[in-house]
């Protein structure tokens, strides 16, 4: 009986650590999966395609961001292979032409405005450097949302301290924009970045 | 943004508006509204607490007929270049001049709705948020997705079509529009019918904007309290240029909200 303390403490501490760390982040957000299984790695390693096959700045300034349902019927009117991911897009959205309700990881709120024209035309900034390795993904993780304010978890970033031993930026929020742009010597008024 | 990165030219935005070509017909009122998901108002509502970017009011030279005589002037922000009255009282820090554009800009998320700035402003630009935005149904698909639409309980204000001049930024990145300053213009020029209203950037000598703002009928509104608005109007009327030295007050009762 002499340690029953020390058990108790230790006992407690993993429970609020597992509270803390685990079941937080679960009340915190809620998760939802994509509507369908998309794998950059089947269509840019495989396939052979370019990030601009589907993603590009239009010549007016804009980005086209997630490529319309038009953009894959263009190769699966028919099935090309016999994945039941593939089974599904030819089923349920080619065949009717149904745009897919995509959910957005890096989607900001209403009020930020973001031009990927300045960034990866005029700054040459790497995909990689604020999407991290999306384009490299075979499967979609969950998208998760915060219950609170309904943003993605990605604004935040993964880490719920947001304390970063390694020092990468940790999600998209105002002060990870702020960080880089300081790091460019860029000024800014509000308006640059909210609308 | 920084001398070193920036391609474009910082500019002074401004505006010309001829009067005597303004007829009132309120185009630029609904082009405004348009563009800036400004919401219509709810039933009730009265010039104070409705809100118009830009306000389209009546002059009149106060004398009877067959002596009496009407104009009709667009107001909104004037864009206050020096001493800008909005700016200085806010204490939320809600409000500030870009640099790069000369632009006044009104962070709503910012704001706390103290309304002092509506105090302050000598031209009663700047409108409060009294209610929650409300579109009739299906209207909410004509919202400008460039323009976030404001919420209860904050102040905005025209502030020269921002959406568009961030869209011409980010053109200006794909064509690389190197040392001019970025070129477009507002709702409110493009839709007057008679070509009433000139934007563009005032520090351009060459520009139309630049030109007419020096030309000898060329005033400012209330010039005497010295805040240096880069909005300038135009009118060969005697009594219009001395109109514009006066309060308008009295004559703001006359304009209705749809
Ligand atoms: C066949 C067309 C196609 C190609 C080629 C492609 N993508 Fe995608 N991309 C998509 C689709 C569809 C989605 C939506 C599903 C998803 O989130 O992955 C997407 C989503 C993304 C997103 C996530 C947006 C978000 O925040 O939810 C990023 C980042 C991205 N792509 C980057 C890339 C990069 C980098 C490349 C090149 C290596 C690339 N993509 C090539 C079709 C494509
Ligand atoms: C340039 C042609 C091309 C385009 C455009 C294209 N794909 Fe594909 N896609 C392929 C090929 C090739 C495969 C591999 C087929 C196989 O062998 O299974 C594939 C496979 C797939 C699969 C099954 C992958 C798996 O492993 O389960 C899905 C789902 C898919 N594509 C979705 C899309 C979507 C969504 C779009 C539109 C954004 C799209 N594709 C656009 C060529 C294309
Ligand atoms: C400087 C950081 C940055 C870089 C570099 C960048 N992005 Fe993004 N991207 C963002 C942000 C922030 C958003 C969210 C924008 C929003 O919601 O307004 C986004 C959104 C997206 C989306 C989703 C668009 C939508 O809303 O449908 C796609 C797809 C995407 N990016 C692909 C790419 C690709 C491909 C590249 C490389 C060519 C790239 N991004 C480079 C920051 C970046
Ligand atoms: C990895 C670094 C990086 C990150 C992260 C980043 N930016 Fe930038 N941003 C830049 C650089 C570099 C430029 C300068 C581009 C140029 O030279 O015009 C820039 C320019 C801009 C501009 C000015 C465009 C113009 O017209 O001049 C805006 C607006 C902007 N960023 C918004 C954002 C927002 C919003 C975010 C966060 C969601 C963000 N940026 C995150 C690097 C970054
Ligand atoms: C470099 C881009 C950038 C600049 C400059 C910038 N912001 Fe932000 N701001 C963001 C982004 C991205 C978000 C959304 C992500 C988040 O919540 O942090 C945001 C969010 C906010 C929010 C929270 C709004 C909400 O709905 O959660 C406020 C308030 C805000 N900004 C005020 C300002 C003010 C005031 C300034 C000028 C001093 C400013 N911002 C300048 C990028 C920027």
């Amino acid at each position: 009986m002499k340690h029953s303390g020390k058990i108790a403490f230790a006992a407690g501490l993993l429970l609020a650590l597992h509270l803390g760390w685990r079941q937080f982040p679960d009340v915190l957000y809620s998760k939802a999966d994509q509507p369908l299984q998309f794998s950059h790695k089947v269509h840019v390693e495989d396939s052979g395609m370019s990030c601009e096959d589907c993603h590009f700045v239009r010549d007016d300034g804009r980005f086209t961001g997630i490529p319309p349902i038009a953009k894959c019927a263009e190769c699966h009117a028919e099935p090309l292979g016999a994945t039941p991911h593939e089974k599904v897009l030819v089923e349920k959205y080619v065949a009717t032409l149904t745009e897919i309700p995509w959910r957005v990881y890096s989607r900001q709120p209403d009020n930020v405005y973001f031009p990927h024209a300045a960034h990866v035309k005029t700054a040459k900034l790497a995909c990689e450097s604020c999407h991290g390795e999306h384009g490299k993904t075979e499967n979609l993780r969950p998208y998760e949302q915060n219950r609170i304010s309904g943003y993605s978890r990605d604004i935040w970033g993964p880490s719920i301290s947001r304390i970063s031993l390694k020092g990468e930026r940790l999600g998209m929020k105002m002060d990870d924009c702020i960080d880089c742009h300081t790091e460019k010597k860029l000024r800014h008024s509000c308006l640059d970045c909210h609308k | 943004m920084t001398k070193e990165t920036v391609k474009t030219r910082p500019a002074r935005y401004g505006m010309v508006i001829d009067l005597d070509r303004c007829n009132g017909c309120g185009a630029c009122m609904i082009a405004c509204a348009v563009e800036n998901n400004v919401p219509a108002c709810p039933e009730g509502v009265t010039d104070r607490t409705g809100i118009t970017w830009m306000r389209v009011q009546k002059l009149s030279n106060g004398q009877s007929f067959p002596d009496s005589r009407t104009a009709f002037i667009p107001v909104m922000c004037q864009q206050c270049g020096d001493k800008t009255p909005c700016v200085s009282v806010c204490p939320q820090q809600a409000v500030e001049v870009d640099e790069a554009s000369g632009i006044v800009d009104q962070m709503p998320q910012r704001c706390l709705g103290c309304r002092y700035c509506m105090v302050a402003c000598p031209y009663h630009a700047r409108y409060f948020n009294w209610w929650d935005p409300a579109w009739p149904n299906g209207m909410e698909r004509t919202l400008n997705p460039d323009v976030a639409p404001r919420m209860r309980g904050v102040v905005e204000k025209c502030n020269f079509c921002h959406g568009r001049y961030q869209e011409a930024r980010a053109k200006a990145a794909v064509d690389g529009a190197a040392e001019r300053a970025v070129e477009y213009t507002t709702a409110c020029a493009e839709a007057c019918p008679t070509g009433a209203i000139t934007f563009g950037d005032l520090d351009d000598p060459g520009s139309e904007v630049a030109q007419l703002a020096k030309s000898e009928n060329a005033f400012r509104l209330l010039e005497k309290l010295g805040t240096g608005p880069k909005v300038h109007y135009i009118s060969k009327r005697a009594w219009v240029r001395a109109a514009a030295g006066s309060s308008l007050a009295a004559e703001t009762r006359e304009v209705r909200h749809g």
